[in-house]
């Protein structure tokens, strides 16, 4: 006998790109991109994530900074979302998306700051509605989703856009807040970065899923996976994504598929798992490179502004390393002062202790 | 005016601040129209409505994650967790997000938020509804816990809690939710949150306690007075920030301290009242002090809880054996 059922429901998960690793278009670019000065100012914050992220680990290497994580080789995601979101839009990073900070207007040496061991590279000068780095992996989703909430009970227009790993997406957070972020149709972005890394774990042991975009179907939230490498996909899916969040349609999940092109962190050595054959792959899908090669072939970038771009990338990030290593150190008594509004009485006779081993020499 | 139980007292608080504050949201699994398992919310939904009084999807890590950006954007939530053996799955946010945003942006975001959580044993419900696990949260730098004894203290303290810059742990001893009553006037008054209460005053003993354990501590007072023992009743309140002058002050005067506790032995609150007593008023005791408190198991289904819980009988003994040092 044979049992008969039907189809209830059909879902499919589109790829959408616009650059070939050659820099070739691969479909006519929509109007949101016939700009110019869009694409420049796409490409111009590429080279300056790449750059400030290099010193990042340089400075590192030579003892100047501490742990950090790289972005190298996808500024694309950082770049491209952070360029489609709008100055009052609340971003809910993790802590690989150091270009949409850039895009948004946040200062380099917050983050040189961050990771050198201040706090203050979390108070941000602009920004302030921003969340910092989340270090816990897949927490800063239901964040995101909170701070949702709150635009939606305020009628506000402003989106929430939040970042996480392709790792992060295994966890339960990620899972409870595209729940959550359905049940309520929160303006809510979640943003994939599937470099198929989580630290050394490949995507292929991280789930069975062929597409970590799909995870949204089970919550009842579109998405769509894009070229990860093509900061014109991952611009114009997040311009697209976010029209329809701010009208109402609720939250939208983007995945980028790209490939981590540095280690984890600079406590890790990607070669002891990344096979080289992949690197050496990956490193013809360059997002830099095929913009800057479209970018040519349109005539709308010359070897002079490509100078220039070098010569005032280094100029600006090497007064970020200034401003980093210029600022004063924090008074000893900022490791109490922040925990609470007003220190209760208990902490105030703790931080009289750290400053009487310090002596006279430390008191305010 | 009718006096209320100590749950009303807490639906009475946050009707209070639901009616004066925009900013105060009520949320958790079954606070909406079902008014929360304890009936803690009850008639909340339906005279605020949904958008300030609604029910979350099942998932407690979610309802504290979804605090912190709430709280974050300047809101002013107050999440239940239903009962506190099902908070575990929300630590995370508590402690590595709620706890320490403030300190981590430098006082750029910050999180005035409550978490509320029914909590100890007596209520005859099934495994993991019977903890009292405060002295998690009192280890966390960041946060706030308070533990109310009475419906007076759960209604000021609540308010308190509610209107506090920072995150605040607000644990709702179940056993007494409905055991006494008081004639809590509807003012707006909030309590302090970093003071000890002094519920009675004596001169031999210094009876520490908090939450559904001052019960039993308040009936040994009472038994101990037809012995000719004066003992003094420290309700702590608020174990995060500790108020030690307070205690230190009894303790000086009687010279003899016994703490008492719900909470499992080892590194319980007592653990840490003790030591300071040591630290800053030992020359002040008479005895050793003494903790009457939990053991260190895993609290038994209800057949055997009574065995675990301190009891009147345990607190009169520990006090005649401080007694028994002159």
């Amino acid at each position: 006998m044979s049992l008969q059922s039907s189809i209830v429901a059909e879902f499919a998960i589109t790829y959408m790109r616009f650059l070939d690793a050659d820099g070739q278009l691969t479909q006519d670019l929509p109007e949101s991109l016939n700009n110019p000065e869009l694409l420049r100012k796409l490409y111009e914050y590429m080279v300056l994530n790449r750059t400030f992220d290099a010193k990042a680990v340089a400075l590192q290497r030579t003892g100047k900074m501490g742990t950090y994580p790289s972005s190298g080789g996808q500024e694309a995601i950082g770049v491209g979302v952070g360029a489609a979101m709008q100055q009052g839009d609340v971003l809910v990073p993790y802590y690989r998306d150091h270009g949409a900070h850039l895009v948004r207007g946040g200062k380099i040496e917050e983050i040189y700051l961050l990771w050198g061991g201040d706090e203050r590279g979390s108070d941000f000068a602009t920004l302030k509605q921003d969340f910092p780095v989340a270090v816990p992996i897949a927490s800063q989703c239901l964040h995101a989703v909170g701070v949702a909430k709150a635009i939606q009970y305020r009628k506000q227009t402003r989106a929430v856009v939040t970042f996480i790993g392709d790792g992060g997406t295994s966890k339960g957070d990620f899972y409870e807040a595209i729940n959550l972020a359905g049940v309520c149709k929160l303006p809510v972005l979640f943003v994939i970065n599937n470099n198929q890394w989580a630290i050394s774990v490949p995507l292929s042991e991280q789930t069975l899923c062929k597409t970590l975009a799909q995870k949204g179907i089970a919550a009842g939230v579109p998405g769509e996976q894009v070229d990860g490498n093509d900061v014109l996909a991952v611009y114009e899916a997040t311009r697209n994504a976010l029209k329809k969040i701010r009208a109402g349609e609720g939250p939208y999940i983007i995945e980028a598929l790209t490939y981590r092109m540095c280690d984890h962190t600079t406590a890790d050595d990607a070669k002891r798992y990344q096979p080289p054959e992949d690197v050496e792959t990956y490193k013809k899908e360059d997002p830099i490179l095929r913009l800057r090669t479209y970018l040519a072939s349109q005539k709308l970038w010359d070897e002079e502004q490509e100078k220039a771009l070098y010569a005032q990338v280094k100029h600006t990030v090497a007064q970020a390393v200034h401003a980093y290593e210029s600022i004063p150190a924090q008074p000893p008594t900022a490791i109490f002062d922040y925990l609470y509004a007003t220190l209760p009485h208990d902490l105030i006779e703790q931080r009289d202790v750290l400053l009487a081993s310090l002596g006279e020499n430390h008191h305010e | 005016m009718s006096e209320i139980t100590l749950v009303e007292a807490v639906t009475q608080a946050l009707a209070y601040e639901l009616a004066h504050d925009q900013d105060v949201l009520v949320f958790g699994e079954d606070v909406g129209a079902n008014g929360g398992v304890f009936r803690a919310t009850e008639g909340l939904q339906k005279r605020f409505g949904s958008d300030r009084v609604f029910d979350t999807p099942l998932a407690e890590s979610m309802i504290a994650g979804m605090a912190v950006g709430m709280a974050a954007e300047g809101l002013k939530p107050v999440a239940e967790i239903q009962f506190l053996g099902f908070i575990y799955s929300a630590f995370d946010h508590i402690v590595s997000h709620a706890a320490r945003l403030r300190n981590r942006t430098r006082g750029r975001l910050s999180c005035p938020m409550v978490i509320r959580a029914p909590y100890g044993c007596g209520i005859h419900a099934p495994e993991h509804h019977s903890e009292s696990t405060e002295a998690l949260f009192a280890h966390i730098p960041g946060l706030r816990v308070v533990m109310p004894s009475s419906p007076t203290r759960a209604y000021g303290l609540l308010l308190a809690a509610i209107r506090d810059p920072d995150p605040v742990i607000f644990l709702e001893p179940t056993r007494i939710y409905r055991k006494i009553k008081q004639n809590v006037p509807d003012d707006g008054q909030a309590l302090p949150l970093d003071r000890c209460f002094l519920l009675r005053e004596g001169s031999d003993v210094t009876l520490v306690s908090w939450g559904a354990m001052l019960t039993e501590t308040m009936a040994a007072a009472h038994t101990l007075e037809t012995q000719g023992i004066s003992a003094e009743v420290i309700d702590v309140a608020t174990l995060k920030p500790l108020d030690m002058d307070s205690i230190i002050q009894s303790v000086e005067k009687t010279g003899r301290c016994v703490i008492i506790h719900e909470a499992a032995r080892t590194c319980g609150i007592g653990a840490e009242i003790a030591a300071q007593l040591a630290e800053k008023a030992l020359t002040s005791l008479i005895a050793p002090i003494q903790r009457v408190t939990g053991f260190d198991t895993i609290v038994p289904l209800y057949k055997m809880e009574h065995l675990y819980l301190p009891s009147e009988a345990r607190i009169l003994t520990a006090v005649h054996e401080v007694m028994a040092f002159e």
